[in-house]
């Protein structure tokens, strides 16, 4: 526990420190939300979804924070290793285990930080959150999905050498997972042969488990999205740890 | 006398390349223990084995009675390690990147804050100690990658290129810390350096590596008078000529390097004039002529024939002239 802790602990401390890349990463979901949001709100109609299209695209919004947030965070490991510190923590007499677990659980805090502040900057534009365990329940999904793509860019990170191959991962794994999540739009207005696709898309599940929380309807039953968002956040966790324990140095 | 550090038959390789050759020997408790060699000698390769960051290929190796592969956290435990590289987390302070380093070791947090306390104050840092390390120099950060290195008081440390960078003043420096240390809290080192002479000066044994083997251990003081006295260069436009002329059984070697004739003798300050004389006499000419008492620079390039290597040619012209030099 205290080894998890301290590898938190510097996280932490990095994060707090690192001014420009908060605000960097909340400033683009904020964009989306801002002329996607107003821009299309009185264009789209949502039947059956509350029709407002802001209100629809907030918990998107924080999902996407979370994600970017995550796997940017669990990516990191490779500028340690570039930077000499992961031998640091290495030669210590610690498990692998301990070390991946904190640097998850890190990753994810930052990632759910980053989340939240969209979250309080919609309270501004149209967001009412008027029962508290809806609120706890979209808490609830962003920690997995923090947890989730952390451990994946842990993983990720244990088989690159340097950022090179990140470019790559991003335009061919985060944003497709993004892209068919139903963050910008429902899933039932995709073309029927699309369906089946964005329904394993994990990601899915946790942006409408997000928006049950924060709005009361979903397009996916509560329970079905916490069942496998987490799952998938167990399954990220074990094949990240699996990766590190066997990455070079 | 304990034996710290046990090695046998350590190799390891990368692919073709054998990085380590089969070496052996063993470093004693409390004692100052220098690798030197060339780049790519096998000098980190061998401290990462040591270390547990590296697996043999074969052979064996203990750090304070504990087998490097059999029990891996119990050989972390019990050494520091200062890398070849840096190591630091620059976005820490240095009081942070000890807190870090304090906290994997699982010492006690008042321990731990008198330790890093102490040992800041020791590396001249306790100014700094709420700076973020990146901006720090060269030196500072150094310092404190050796003060971290303290901070679990292993009874082993390994140091990889220490003072490489630094400017001499700071080298000093950081050596006297290291020499003090090794004195006063009985911590076995073992260090690399490129610097011959301050491993001369605080190494008690050293070993030199080359291409992955041990080519020479012992004492500085013997592997200096290994050459057989002092040393005497003489340069000449003809310096075939000298090796010829100074077949002497007072003179213990001959060798030529490029248009240097390098020449070992005892008590060189009495025979410097036999020297000019026979050369006079038989008509070599003398561009200069320098006696210094060897240094482990000398005793390496005897060694390793470093500048022999980079001329393939001039090495084959050598070993004739010596071999010359023997039939007389
Ligand atoms: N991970 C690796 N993969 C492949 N080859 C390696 C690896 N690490 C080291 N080597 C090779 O092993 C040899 C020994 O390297 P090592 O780093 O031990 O040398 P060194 O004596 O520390 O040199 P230097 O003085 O430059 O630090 C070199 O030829 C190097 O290229
Ligand atoms: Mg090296």
């Amino acid at each position: 526990m205290d080894i998890i802790y301290t590898i938190w602990l510097r996280n932490m401390k990095r994060y707090i420190r690192s001014k420009s890349r908060i605000i960097g990463s909340i400033s683009m979901p904020l964009f989306f939300l801002l002329f996607l949001g107003f821009g299309l709100n009185s264009v789209v109609q949502l039947p059956g979804i509350g029709g407002n299209y802001i209100v629809f695209l907030i918990p998107g919004m924080v999902a996407m924070s979370v994600l970017f947030t995550s796997v940017f965070s669990g990516i990191q490991i490779i500028w340690d290793k570039q930077f000499g510190f992961l031998k640091e923590t290495l030669v210590a007499p610690v498990s692998r285990l301990e070390i991946m677990l904190g640097q998850t659980l890190g990753g994810a805090t930052t990632a759910v930080l980053q989340g939240f502040m969209i979250l309080i900057l919609s309270l501004f534009i149209g967001l009412h959150v008027s029962n508290p365990v809806g609120f706890l329940i979209a808490l609830g999904f962003m920690i997995m999905i923090g947890i989730s793509f952390t451990a994946f860019g842990i993983a990720i990170a244990s088989r690159m050498e340097d950022m090179t191959g990140f470019q790559l991962i991003m335009n061919f794994v985060v944003f497709p997972i993004f892209g068919l999540s139903g963050a910008l739009f429902p899933i039932s207005s995709l073309p029927a042969w699309m369906g089946p696709v964005t329904l394993i898309d994990p990601l899915t599940y946790g942006v409408e488990g997000i928006r049950y929380g924060l709005t009361g309807v979903s397009q996916v039953n509560p329970l079905i999205c916490f069942a496998v968002i987490g799952v998938f956040s167990i399954m990220m966790t074990v094949l990240g740890a699996f990766l590190f324990r066997k990455i070079k140095f | 006398m304990t034996v710290a550090i046990h090695i046998e038959n350590l190799t390891r390789r990368f692919n073709d390349l054998v990085a380590v050759d089969n070496i052996s020997f063993d470093i004693e408790h409390g004692e100052i223990f220098g690798l030197l060699g060339p780049n790519g000698a096998g000098k980190t390769t061998t401290l990462s084995m040591l270390s547990t960051m590296l697996k043999p290929t074969s052979g064996s190796a203990t750090v304070n009675g504990i087998d490097i592969e059999r029990d891996e956290d119990g050989v972390r435990k019990s050494i520091g390690i200062v890398f070849q590289d840096q190591s630091l987390d620059e976005e820490l302070t240095a009081w942070e990147n000890m807190d870090f380093h304090g906290r994997l070791y699982r010492i006690p947090a008042d321990i731990r804050k008198q330790r890093i306390t102490e040992l800041l104050r020791l590396v001249e840092l306790e100014d700094r100690q709420h700076d973020i390390v990146k901006t720090f120099s060269g030196g500072m950060r150094r310092r404190l990658e050796i003060a971290r290195g303290l901070l679990h008081h292993p009874s082993v440390l390994f140091l990889d290129e220490p003072t490489l960078g630094l400017d001499p003043q700071t080298r000093n420096h950081l050596w006297q810390y290291i020499a003090t240390l090794a004195r006063e809290k009985g911590i076995t080192i073992i260090l690399t350096t490129h610097y011959m002479d301050e491993a001369d000066r605080l190494c008690n044994r050293i070993a030199i590596i080359d291409h992955g083997k041990i080519i020479a251990l012992d004492t500085p003081k013997n592997l200096k008078d290994g050459i057989g006295g002092d040393v005497v260069t003489i340069r000449s436009p003809d310096p075939a000529a000298i090796v010829a002329a100074l077949a002497e059984p007072w003179i213990s070697r001959v060798e030529q390097h490029n248009d240097e004739v390098i020449v070992s003798l005892k008590n060189a300050e009495q025979h410097i004039s036999t020297i000019v004389t026979l050369l006079n006499t038989k008509q070599v000419p003398i561009e200069s002529i320098a006696i210094h008492k060897p240094t482990l620079e000398d005793v390496f390039l005897s060694f390793t024939g470093k500048t022999i290597r980079e001329e393939e040619a001039d090495h084959k012209t050598n070993m004739r002239m010596y071999q010359k030099m023997v039939r007389h």
